[in-house]
């Protein structure tokens, strides 16, 4: 950590708290960062001459006459093209054994885009992955999380949407990753030859959890460099924020404040938003579109997180294991990307809206067929067609392992159709129909 | 407020945006202030004040601000600039215009005029020297875009006064003097087309304000037919994400017979208002037929923008509707989401360390709300004219619980409720407004019934109350079946469920991306409603239950087709009379 010959050094603590320390000091602005016996802390409070400080990684072992040193900044990223290909920690500091990067210093949390600058979205984003692609297209610019419960492989799905996807830049922002889950980042990545695109931002559950409050704005500060300073398209991938709202709760009850729901902050959406809403396509062409991970407890959405998050992003990808087949799908019930409306049918292939919704119409019949047999009840003919049709449909196209393009998911849907309907039963406009059925 | 001399004071502390300022002199409740920083003025406005401090919520970024900054009190609330001009305008929380923000992102500190100065306007009188006139009164007129935009007495002016002078028509700007009015002392007082008015404080210069009898067309059959909306009525939405609440309010915005439409994007989601942005300027307007931004004011505060101009911006919105209401107009406003805006006044009251109530929400939260929604209404002005202001708000429930204090505050305040249910919106039935516990207490109202009855028909409240039984009805036997099974349940239970699928298919789902069925004038639902119950009042003979579905089916999908062509095109008729054939057939 540098510091500067000219700055006083405070040497007298009044009050230590688990995460704060207050002392006397002048000069001092909100927001500004500092070092306490040499850890990094920020400014939460100024009352009078007394300074409150948050220090990130716990104020353990810290004596009251330790050295405070005020930097007289907001926490900072430096930005150049040599970020790709780097690891770093939580405050920017490299964690891969190379270099400090050199390169214009910028203030992390920067404002808000003018909503009247930015551009509406419209370029899809293909991931092979038909449960995404056909069901949930992704487009530039868009915000989305997968809701997943923990033991879900998100990470995985996530690393290969990510290196699918045909992004400029790819920024990692890693929150409470155990270190196997940032080794298995670290390794893809570095198989894939595709390291020198990808920037990582990384606390593992080794660091202290407050610090990892720092990694999304850093990886945003980097990822507005690229998509507005070099017009790139840039895929920010952040996981998990659900340790990232468990670090807000755990830093707001420290500073005393009543919780709201769940023992959230009351500012939760706001914090939430402050950081989704960098997603954004820029009229230069420059887009930032963001990923993130949301773990659920036991599958439960209302909780504070998931619920406000759902209310910020736009959709939501669904993990699910398909025990029919058994493999991971991507739920085609509860997820949902509010954007594809933008691209299917435009950017894809013209039957792609209509071929997506009877699919989705004939599977939830194979679930009501589940009910029914559960149930006891007797299954018709139609019945036993739509199982059939909702084991392939689950096999070869919901399953995350799928890697084909748009339009051969497309012909396989359609074959799925013939082989299992008839043409009335698919309810698709007459004009694809004679197009696509196979017979 | 007025006062000689500025209150001065300087920053003695600061947690996120809440400032402590000690002060040298007066200060109000709710003043304006702004904090000096480095070159930025940082605009702020007291929310406390205890001795010599006073608390102000900043509306912009803390960052940097140092303990000992300067600090000057304005003498005033927030207020909003009022004129020729805010049509077609987007403006942020704080009545900024973002169109003439520079840059990409928002810049800390500046402020930009609501107004532009150097436009004339084509002023034509309306009042006569001699005439005696008050706060509201019109004084002329001018045309913005193609809405009468009146020049009226500032509302801040209390007492009456006798006109002096009106200028000739002709051309003016905003800012020149366009009448001289006398007071009770003699004292001359200069107007321009410019005023000024707080907005958290009801602007009240009608005459009276009675219930709300007229109906308000929205095209949304689900609402105009089943549950009405009326000419300065309220209502709210409220549903858990992805059930379509952004889209039902974009289509009622579009579609409603009113004369302007503003709309607060309250914290929501920025790629949406980019849709408002992007799709307002290219939509025509069915009423004008001119482009539907014409007559559209938005006020974007999105989620990311500072949360203090949140709280401002759903006060920013009432305070424009309520002047254009003051003009003789019909105004349409809708706020998404107001939970957001309740959320903005948790983040502050959590700071100011107030006990809080349930959920953590400030204690006041239900009357903050009531205060708010009793700002619409349909008015009488002095002059014998009418104006109104029906407010539409969403309701963004955490975990989708209609129990929380938001929505049960809401549902105090709001006539409508429109709730959208998970259900519906899972088996894509949209709009997905559950029409068995929607309502609209306007329906109860003899004066609202007695205008049904004159704008729609004789027969019309019957037929209404008849498609909510046979809703019920529907719903009852859909259970039922369920329970024992399709062969465990007599034909009739069948033919019970259809009857409401029917309904539910033909008269409440609604295709908002379709050209024709998207918007249906009140003329067509009534007729469609009532063959949709001439169809459910008649007896069929089943055979098995298999045949029920099977025969609905066939004619839901004639009536789609009905719905989706001109209404009594040809294409309309044919599948109509395809439909008669049918139900023929079948009838008992």
């Amino acid at each position: 950590m540098e510091s500067q010959a000219f700055q006083k050094i405070y040497t007298k603590l009044n009050n230590i708290t688990k995460a704060t320390v207050t002392l006397k000091a002048a000069d001092v602005g909100y927001d500004e960062i500092a070092t306490v016996h040499g850890r990094m802390a920020q400014v939460v409070k100024l009352m009078g001459d007394e300074v409150t400080l948050q220090v990130f990684s716990g104020t353990e072992g810290i004596p009251t006459n330790a050295e405070v040193t005020f930097m007289g900044r907001p926490p900072q990223l430096k930005v150049s093209d040599d970020l790709g290909g780097r690891f770093f920690n939580a405050f920017g500091d490299p964690i891969d054994g190379g270099p400090h990067v050199e390169g214009e210093v910028r203030d992390i949390g920067s404002p808000s885009v003018n909503p009247v600058r930015r551009k509406q979205p419209s370029q899809l984003i293909a991931t092979g992955i038909a449960g995404i692609d056909l069901n949930n297209s992704l487009v530039s610019g868009q915000k989305i999380p997968f809701f997943a419960d923990p033991d879900q492989p998100y990470n995985q799905v996530m690393a290969s949407v990510a290196l699918r996807a045909k992004a400029d830049k790819i920024i990692l922002g890693g929150m409470g990753l155990t270190n196997d889950d940032y080794l298995f980042f670290k390794n893809i990545f570095e198989n894939a030859g595709e390291l020198d695109r990808i920037v990582s931002f990384v606390n593992t559950t080794d660091d202290p959890p407050v610090e990892r409050l720092l990694v999304p704005d850093m990886a945003l500060t980097a990822a507005e460099y690229f998509a507005v300073d070099k017009n790139e398209s840039v895929l920010v991938l952040l996981t998990d924020m659900t340790l990232f709202a468990d670090a807000l709760s755990i830093v707001s009850n420290r500073m005393d404040q009543i919780p709201s729901k769940d023992s959230m902050p009351g500012s939760l959406y706001s914090d939430l938003a402050r950081i989704y809403e960098k997603a954004v396509q820029f009229p230069s062409g420059g887009s930032i579109t963001i990923i993130a991970v949301t773990t659920l407890s036991g599958g439960d959405i209302t909780h504070a997180i998931p619920d406000n998050t759902g209310y910020i992003t736009e959709g939501q990808l669904f993990l699910r294991r398909d025990t029919d087949i058994g493999k991971v799908i991507v739920d085609p019930f509860r997820s949902l990307s509010r954007l594809k409306q933008l691209v299917i049918g435009k950017q894809t292939r013209e039957d792609h809206p209509q071929v997506m919704n009877a699919a989705i119409r004939l599977y939830a019949d194979a679930a009501n067929a589940r009910t029914k047999l559960e149930n006891g009840f007797d299954l018709t003919d139609y019945d036993e067609r739509t199982l059939e049709f909702a084991k392939s449909y689950s096999d070869k196209l919901l399953a995350i392992d799928v890697n084909v393009d748009t339009d051969t998911m497309l012909n396989i849907a359609w074959e799925l159709f013939s082989k299992h309907f008839n043409k009335a039963e698919v309810g698709v406009k007459g004009e694809f129909t004679e197009k696509y059925w196979q017979k | 407020m007025e006062r000689k001399n500025k209150t001065t004071g300087k920053v003695a502390g600061i947690v996120a945006n809440l400032v402590t300022v000690k002060v040298d002199g007066p200060v109000a409740q709710n003043e304006i202030c702004f904090i000096y920083h480095n070159d930025e003025r940082l605009m702020a406005e007291v929310i406390k004040v205890i001795g010599v401090n006073a608390y102000v919520q900043v509306f912009e970024s803390t960052r940097g601000v140092r303990v000992g900054s300067d600090v000057e009190f304005e003498g005033h609330m927030l207020e909003v600039t009022l004129g020729p001009g805010i049509l077609s305008r987007n403006y942020d929380g704080l009545q900024n215009d973002l169109d003439k923000m520079d840059g990409v992102f928002l810049t800390r500190g500046e402020y930009t005029d609501p107004l532009n100065r150097e436009v004339k306007w084509e002023f034509k009188p309306l009042a006569k020297a001699g005439e005696t006139v008050s706060a509201g009164s019109w004084l002329g007129e001018v045309m913005e875009n193609s809405i009468p935009h009146r020049i009226m007495v500032p509302f801040k002016m209390e007492k009456r006064y006798e006109v002096k002078s009106v200028v000739d028509e002709g051309e003016y700007t905003v800012d020149e003097t366009i009448a001289v009015v006398v007071d009770e002392d003699g004292k001359e007082i200069p107007l321009t087309m410019v005023q000024k008015w707080p907005v958290k404080m009801p602007v009240k210069v009608y005459k009276h304000k009675p219930r709300p009898f007229k109906l308000l067309e929205t095209g949304v059959r689900c609402i105009d037919t089943l549950n009405p909306i009326t000419e300065g009525g309220t209502g709210f939405i409220p549903g858990p994400f992805g059930t379509g609440k952004t889209v039902l309010q974009h289509a009622i915005s579009k579609q409603a017979e009113a004369d302007i439409v503003i709309i607060a994007a309250c914290g929501e989601r920025a790629n949406e208002v980019v849709e408002i942005f992007t799709e307002f300027p290219e939509l025509d307007d069915p009423r004008t037929g001119r482009k539907l931004i014409e007559r559209t004011t938005i006020i974007a505060n999105t989620s990311n923008m500072p949360v203090a101009a949140r709280e401002a911006s759903v006060y920013t919105a009432m305070t424009l509707a309520e002047y254009y209401r003051t003009m003789g107009l019909k105004v349409l406003l809708m706020a998404d989401s107001t939970s957001r805006w309740a959320q903005a006044l948790r983040e502050m009251s959590n700071r100011l360390e107030e006990l809080p109530g349930p959920d953590a929400f400030p204690m006041d939260l239900s009357a903050v709300i009531s205060n708010f929604y009793a700002r619409a209404g349909f008015v009488y002005l002095p002059n014998g004219e009418t104006g109104s202001i029906t407010f539409i708000g969403t309701v963004s429930p955490a975990g989708g619980n209609l129990k929380e204090p938001v929505t049960e505050s809401t549902r105090k305040a709001a006539r409508c409720f429109y709730g959208l249910s998970q259900a519906r919106a899972d088996s894509k039935r949209y709009p997905a407004i559950d029409p068995i516990d929607s309502y609209s207490k306007y329906l109860e109202y003899p004066e609202v019934q007695e205008n049904l009855v004159e704008v729609v028909g004789e027969e019309w409240l019957g037929e209404v109350l008849k498609a909510k039984d046979v809703l019920l009805r529907g719903k009852e036997a859909m259970e039922q079946i369920n329970i024992l099974g399709d062969d465990g349940v007599p034909i009739s239970f069948h033919d019970r469920f259809w009857k409401s699928e029917l309904v539910d298919f033909v008269i409440l789902q609604q295709d908002a991306f379709d050209s024709i069925d998207a918007s249906t004038p009140m003329k067509r639902q009534k007729y469609m409603l009532a063959k949709v119950l001439k169809v459910a009042d008649s007896e069929f003979e089943f055979a098995h239950f298999e045949e029920v579905s099977g025969f609905f089916k066939e004619i839901i999908n004639f009536f789609k087709q009905m719905n989706y062509s001109e209404f009594e095109s040809e294409e309309f008729k044919k599948h109509e009379n395809r439909l008669e054939d049918l139900i023929k057939e079948r009838r008992n």
